[in-house]
């Protein structure tokens, strides 16, 4: 019962952690690829031309 | 665990955008400056050396004042150091999160039982720039300043449905067994190109298709081998943790 418990318990820390850091990516993707503020896009310019996101 | 994931990721990540931002100097840049000679009207195609480039280039009111050549030139120097240094740091920073994407599908086949080793790296690094950009640039070609595209948002919805569908479907062929996940796969991975990239209604761009191509080619090229690398180091570093 017990082992039942702690096995399960660290397998969804695993899936938890796995998605934490998932989402993390796709956060940095979406800003650095996709956000649209002027500012952002600007920086972001030649690399998101350099990388095939569409830009503008 | 998490630390792992992130550590993993992210160093993996910086390194491999660093090593796709020197590929970048070296093959993109270049003419990403030219497409936007063309985008600002200095060069003309089909111009030769026409009057349009004159028109479109210099396109002062009568009586204002002309450029003062010295200060311009500096101001140029300053902003192309800073416009190439914010460049490798945003390529970097892509490539990061493309690194964290990528560790946490190593974790992800880990949980059911699919163990990664060093040698899978370069297969999931080339599934990652298969599914982040071969086929969303079968649709949608890397735009070069001065090329015309569809409307912004249903591009980023394109691309977006794009690479997740292509993922998803590579993974099920990956790892699927029978013959029902190979179809469902194969399905995702065809059907965005069914459904179609947007496109303009007409093409206006004015940068020269030769210049568009050669750019295109050579964008799929850098990612080639700057996705390569992320998964053969991230493959490296996941293992050497374990």
């Amino acid at each position: 019962m017990n082992a039942t418990t702690h096995s399960a318990a660290k397998t969804s820390t695993g899936l938890l952690s796995i998605v934490f850091v998932a989402l993390i990516g796709a956060t940095m993707l979406f800003v650095a690829g996709h956000a649209q503020s002027a500012t952002l896009h600007d920086a972001a310019h030649d690399m998101r031309h350099a990388t095939g996101f569409p830009c503008h | 665990m998490i630390q792992r994931l992130l550590a993993g990721g992210l160093i993996a990540g910086f390194a491999a955008g660093l090593f796709a931002a020197l590929l970048h100097f070296a093959f993109i840049q270049e003419l990403i400056l030219l497409g936007e000679e063309y985008e600002t009207g200095a060069l003309v195609h089909f111009g030769g050396t026409g009057e349009a480039a004159e028109a479109a280039g210099h396109d002062h009111a009568e009586g204002e004042p002309a450029h003062d050549d010295g200060a311009a030139a500096e101001e140029g120097e300053t902003s192309a150091a800073t416009r190439n240094a914010l460049t490798v740091l945003f390529t970097g920073l892509i490539y990061a999160s493309y690194g964290l994407i990528l560790v946490a599908g190593f974790a992800l086949a880990e949980h059911f039982g699919r163990r990664v080793e060093a040698r899978d790296g370069i297969f999931w690094g080339l599934a990652g720039f298969a599914a982040l950009m071969l086929a969303p640039a079968m649709g949608l070609a890397p735009e070069l300043p001065g090329s015309v595209a569809a409307e912004l948002g249903a591009r980023q919805a394109w691309w977006l449905g794009t690479v997740v569908a292509t993922a998803g479907g590579l993974a099920l062929l990956a790892f699927g067994r029978g013959f029902v996940p190979a179809l469902i796969g194969g399905a995702l991975l065809a059907g965005p190109h069914l459904i179609g990239a947007p496109h303009p209604e007409g093409f206006f761009g004015v940068a020269p298709p030769e210049v568009a191509g050669e750019y295109s080619a050579r964008v799929l090229g850098v990612g080639f081998f700057a996705w390569a690398a992320l998964g053969w180091l991230a493959a490296r570093l996941w293992t050497r943790d374990a």
